[in-house]
C-alpha cells in the first residue's frame, strides 16, 4: 500500500493540475464568447454577398465565368481547418479522420490531390502521411480578422483559377453549441450550387455582369473560407472548454478517491500505533 | 430632403450604417454619384474614398475593393476592408506606405511589385481619407 506521504503528494499535484485546467476552461469560455461575436459580425456580409451573387447568377443565364464551370477533375484540393495546439478533445482527430476516409474513398494515389492546411495540427498530420501540402497557414490569432487569412484564401482561389487543381473541398468543425461541434464538408469551388434567393431584383451592371462576376466570385469564395475559419475557431474554443471542463471534473473525482484512501491509511496507522502501545504496556505487566 | 440608407459591411463586421443624402464612390469605371431613388445597380469598387454627404457635412470612408449594390432606397457597400476617417490609425498607415515604397524600390519580381503597388495605394488612400483631402 502506498505510504501516507505518497498519497499526499499525489493529491497535491492533482489539485495543482486541476487548478490549471480550470483556468484554461475559463480562458476558453471567454474566447468562445468573443469568437461567437466575431462569427455573428460576419453574417451580414455573407448574406449580402450571397444575395448579390445569387441574383446576378440568376439574372444572366450564360455565366461562362471559369469559377462557376465544373471542369474535368484531374486534381482535387482539400482545405482542412484544424487548430494550432492540442488540449481540445476530439476537435482535430474528428476532422482528420473524416478527411482521411474521404481521401481514401476518392483517390488511390497521393498525386491526385493536394492539401491546403489551416492550423499546425493538420499540417503535421498530413506531412507525416507523406501528402503534398501546397499552402498552410499556422499560428493564426484566436480571433482572426479577414486580413489574417487573406493570404491563404487568395492563394486557394488563385490556384483554382490558374488550373493547379480543379475542385476545392473544405473541412471544418461547424459550431452547433458549446458542447457540440460537427465535422462539415463543403465544396467551395467551382461554385456550381448557387441557389437563387427570393429577392430577384433586376440590377443594372456597371460595366457588365461578366466584369462584376470576375470581381465578385473570388471575393465570394474567399469569404466562404473566412466564414469557415471563424466557425472553426468558435468550435475550437468550445471544444477546448469542454475538454478542460471534463479534465477538471476528472481531477476532482481523483482527488476524492485519493482523499478517501489517505484517510483510511491514516486511520490504519493510528490503529496500528495504539495496538503497539497497548501491546507494549501489557507486556510490561 | 430625401435620404438614402447606406450600409458598409466588411467580413470583420459592419462599419457604417446611416441615412445620407448622397453617396459618391469610386467604381472601376469612374466616380459615381448616387442619389435616393437610383436604379438598382451593381458595380465593382476600386481602392478609394467613399464620400457620404449629409445635409451640411461630408463623411469619408476609406474602402478597399469589393463592390457596391444600389437599390432605390438603400446602398450596400461590401468591401474587404473599410475604415471611417475617425477610425484610421495614421501612424500605421504611414508605416505601411513606407514599407510598400521600400518594396517598390527593391522591385524583385512582377507579382511582388504589383502587390506592393496595391499596398501603397491602400495606405495612401487611408492617409488621404484621414486628412480629408479628397
Amino acid at each position: 500500500m502506498a505510504s501516507l506521504r505518497d498519497i499526499k503528494n499525489r493529491i497535491t499535484s492533482t489539485k495543482k493540475t486541476s487548478q490549471i485546467t480550470r483556468a484554461m476552461q475559463m480562458v476558453s469560455a471567454s474566447k468562445l464568447s468573443r469568437a461567437e461575436v466575431n462569427a455573428k459580425a460576419f453574417v451580414p456580409y455573407m448574406h449580402k454577398i450571397q444575395d448579390v451573387v445569387a441574383s446576378i447568377a440568376a439574372g444572366s443565364s450564360d455565366t461562362s465565368n471559369p469559377m462557376m464551370v465544373a471542369r474535368p477533375v484531374k486534381k482535387t484540393a482539400y482545405l482542412v481547418i484544424t487548430s494550432d495546439r492540442g488540449l481540445v478533445g476530439g476537435y482535430n482527430s474528428n476532422i482528420l479522420r473524416t478527411v482521411m476516409s474521404r481521401i481514401r474513398e476518392r483517390h488511390t494515389s497521393n498525386d491526385d490531390f493536394v492539401i491546403l492546411s489551416v492550423g499546425r495540427k493538420g499540417k503535421e498530420f498530413f506531412t507525416k502521411q507523406g501528402m503534398t501540402i501546397l499552402e498552410s497557414a499556422i499560428a493564426l490569432p484566436d480571433h482572426p480578422t479577414f486580413a489574417d487569412i487573406k493570404e491563404i484564401t487568395r492563394k486557394a482561389v488563385g490556384m483554382f483559377s490558374d488550373g493547379t487543381y480543379d475542385e476545392v473541398y473544405m473541412y471544418y468543425n461547424h459550431f452547433v453549441s458549446a458542447i457540440q461541434q460537427e465535422v462539415t464538408e463543403k465544396k467551395v469551388l467551382p461554385l456550381t450550387d448557387i441557389q437563387p434567393t427570393g429577392s430577384t431584383a433586376s440590377y443594372e451592371f456597371d460595366p457588365s455582369a461578366e466584369a462584376i462576376l470576375e470581381v465578385l466570385l473570388p471575393q465570394y469564395a474567399e469569404s466562404l473560407i473566412f466564414g469557415a475559419v471563424l466557425d472553426g475557431k468558435a468550435s475550437e474554443h468550445a471544444a477546448s472548454m469542454t475538454a478542460m471542463k471534463s479534465a477538471t471534473d476528472n481531477a476532482s473525482d481523483l482527488i476524492n478517491g485519493l482523499t478517501l484512501q489517505y484517510n483510511r491509511a491514516r486511520q490504519a496507522a493510528i490503529t496500528q500505533e495504539i495496538t503497539e502501545i497497548v501491546g507494549g504496556a501489557s507486556a510490561l505487566e | 430632403m430625401k435620404t438614402i440608407t447606406v450600409n458598409i459591411v466588411t467580413p470583420d463586421g459592419p462599419v457604417y450604417d446611416s441615412e445620407v443624402s448622397m453617396v459618391i464612390a469610386v467604381t472601376s469605371t469612374g466616380e459615381m454619384g448616387i442619389l435616393p431613388g437610383h436604379i438598382p445597380t451593381v458595380a465593382p469598387l476600386g481602392i478609394g474614398a467613399v464620400r457620404l454627404k449629409k445635409e451640411n457635412s461630408t463623411e469619408l470612408v476609406a474602402v478597399n475593393g469589393g463592390f457596391l449594390e444600389i437599390r432605390p432606397e438603400k446602398v450596400t457597400i461590401l468591401a474587404q476592408s473599410a475604415e471611417r476617417a475617425t477610425d484610421i490609425d495614421l501612424s500605421r498607415a504611414q508605416e505601411s506606405a513606407k514599407r510598400a515604397e521600400a518594396l517598390l524600390q527593391a522591385n524583385k519580381d512582377e507579382i511582388d511589385f504589383k502587390r506592393a503597388e496595391l499596398a501603397l495605394k491602400r495606405a495612401m488612400n487611408r492617409i488621404n481619407v484621414y486628412e480629408g483631402n479628397i
